[in-house]
């Protein structure tokens, strides 16, 4: 501090002398390289994690799902001390599932949000489903398991269409949130002059309002898509497992992610290995979803 | 549009009014999807009153105690949950402080100039893939990869701070430390992506005045973006830890589904959503009942605390609304 001049020292001597650069030894500046040396460390060790997990996808599942391709795809899942097999039925479950759950939550999801943001606005109605959306996205996706449990499984029994309808819970709130958020950036002149040509309500909404809308709500239902497609824990109690293909709606249904839980429990290598490969394929379908939303929402902008 | 043209329209009307079946199709339109709107509220009270319902029986047997004893037990047809509730809780919160030290300063890598521009959006990308990651998929690595490394680590801690609460116990397989370090990971993409937000709502003018001051980054981040940022981030926190509370499949792989109360970190512990996982394919009559009891329990719980992140949120909204 001794260098530190007053005003009138200052005026006296001129600006001369004064050293305004920093020292990078000096207790600030040490303070500071440490602080961003933490910073830099943290933010390394926080990529870990998903490096390790590409690695060990690929080494693991990688090595089976590329040699023989089409028996992993297509077979059977083994029992106990069987080798080969593969997931067939448990990706055309989680597929036929992820379908029966779009088909109910987009719909559903995209007229919730016009109602929201476009015919009630304020209302309370519309505050209301607002709310519930956003409790909901943080909604245990084990919860909607056990409410379809209640509601299906106990008088019906374990069937693709409960989990396909417990699917559908944990899709609606991403849903309505993406289409909300799209159709609220609309914009005001566009809907105002197609009301000034006479056009109805629902004429604006199908002529104007959802075609702009459309990306966004694109890349809403596929981020949602990709979530439900990697959920298991609601479907460990509606859609519980098979080992078969999928032949009736009405029966319990393999799914990769509960493929992937059940078999990583064991102690067969063979079984752990197909874990790992229904692990990658699980990843890829969930990935390439995910892309396809960024890609649709980069268009957009 | 030429005269002749218009001339010609004009005798059959260019402009009408709306037909009968357009207005019926706008009167069905939008009753339907007011419906849709109704039948969303509709959807999470009748969540709520078939969960309700199912545990009805289970409460009136069980009441208060159901929440204060310690025996899960078919046989003696004995429910509690309040190791579940301990283990539901306990990971959440190691999950929270870990997970939270990383989001949040992964929000600052990403926000205060620590890397070009590219990079960060690179590195944005990344993080978000951790969320898109299946949560059985973090449960297989934690049980072949996370688990081996741990092991010795925490032996080593184990013999050495044997005495501390926190590593009373060996670590033998799966246990609360690897379950609560890949919760940490999974809640991080949260907390980082609503800390980024919180760090953008910073009007710029803010940030300017602060290094106009002459302060140095770490001290214009401790002293004026963190305090400024801070209900932005307590919702990050809360939503994230919201996140953990109602996790279930990569905790259910990992942390052992043993029902002890228990403060050491490679203890084998229980959650309430671990617990339904592992046990309602198998369950039957009073056991569902009890498990319908404990499913309303988590949801009360997760309710309160994603309500809290939520308002929180709201509030910093309102905050920055007027600034901008």
């Amino acid at each position: 501090m001794k260098d530190l001049k007053t005003p009138k020292q200052l005026r006296k001597e001129g600006w001369k002398g004064l050293n305004l650069k920093r020292e990078p030894f000096e207790s600030r500046s040490l303070g500071n390289s440490v602080f961003s040396g933490m910073v830099w460390l943290l933010a390394l060790i926080a990529a870990i994690p998903l490096l390790s997990i590409i690695y060990m996808l690929l080494k693991h599942g990688g090595a089976r799902l590329f040699s023989e391709l089409l028996p992993v795809l297509t077979e059977l899942p083994p029992a106990g001390f069987e080798m080969g097999g593969g997931i067939g039925p448990a990706i055309i479950g989680t597929l036929v599932m992820v379908a029966i759950a779009s088909t109910i939550a987009v719909p559903m999801g995209i007229l919730t949000a016009i109602s929201i943001k476009i015919l009630g606005k304020e209302s309370k109605l519309a505050r209301g489903a607002h709310f519930t959306a956003k409790v909901l996205t943080g909604f245990p996706s084990i919860l909607s398991g056990v409410f379809v449990y209640a509601v299906l499984v106990i008088k019906f029994g374990y069937s693709a269409l409960a989990g396909g309808v417990a699917l559908a819970v944990l899709m609606l709130p991403t849903i309505i949130i993406a289409a909300e958020e799209a159709l609220g950036q609309v914009p005001k002149r566009m809907t105002d002059a197609a009301y000034g040509m006479g056009c109805t309500p629902t004429q604006v909404m199908w002529k104007i309002t959802l075609p702009t809308a459309l990306p966004g709500i694109m890349t809403g239902v596929m981020l949602a898509v990709a979530g439900a497609a990697g959920e298991s824990a609601p479907l460990l109690f509606t859609a519980l497992f098979s080992n078969y293909y999928l032949s009736h709606m009405n029966e319990p249904t393999a799914s990769l992610s509960v493929l992937i839980y059940n078999f990583s429990g064991m102690p067969f290598d063979n079984q752990i290995e197909l874990a790992w490969t229904a692990s990658l394929v699980l990843v890829i379908i969930v990935l390439i979803f995910n892309l396809f939303a960024r890609a649709i929402s980069r268009k957009k902008n | 549009m030429s005269r002749a043209l218009f001339k010609e329209k004009i005798g059959k009307g260019i402009t009408r009014p709306p037909g009968n079946s357009e207005i019926y199709g706008d009167v069905g339109f939008r009753f339907f999807s007011i419906a849709c709107a109704w039948s969303i509220i509709l959807l999470i009270l009748f969540i709520l009153w078939m969960i309700g319902k199912q545990a009805i029986p289970a409460m009136e047997k069980y009441g208060f105690g159901f929440l204060t004893g310690t025996t899960w037990d078919v046989n003696k047809q004995q429910f509690a949950v309040l190791p579940e509730v301990w283990g539901t809780l306990y990971s959440s919160i190691l999950a929270l402080i870990w997970g939270g030290i990383l989001g949040v300063t992964i929000a600052i890598f990403l926000t205060q100039d620590f890397i070009h521009a590219k990079i960060a959006s690179v590195f944005r990308l990344t993080v978000e893939l951790l969320a898109a990651i299946p949560s059985v998929v973090y449960g297989l690595w934690g049980i072949y990869v996370l688990i081996p490394l741990l092991r010795p680590v925490a032996h080593w801690l184990h013999e050495h701070f044997g005495w501390f609460p926190f590593f009373s116990t060996e670590l033998s397989g799966p246990g609360m430390a690897p379950a609560a370090l890949v919760l940490a990971v999974m809640i991080l993409p949260t907390v980082a992506a609503i800390s980024v937000d919180a760090f953008r709502q910073i009007p710029a003018k803010v940030k300017e005045a602060t290094y106009g001051m002459g302060t140095t980054r770490a001290e214009a981040i401790f002293k004026v973006l963190l305090p400024t940022a801070s209900s932005g981030l307590l919702a990050a926190l809360v939503l994230g830890f919201g996140r953990a509370l109602g996790e279930t499949m990569a905790l259910a792989m990992l942390i052992g589904n043993s029902n002890q109360i228990s403060l050491s970190w490679f203890s084998p512990a229980n959650t309430l959503a671990s617990l339904m996982a592992s046990s309602f394919p198998e369950a039957g009559g009073v056991e569902v009942q009890a498990l319908m009891y404990a499913a309303l329990v988590l949801l009360l719980i997760t309710f309160l605390v994603n309500l809290g992140g939520l308002y929180i949120q709201q509030l910093t909204m309102r905050k920055f609304e007027g600034s901008k």
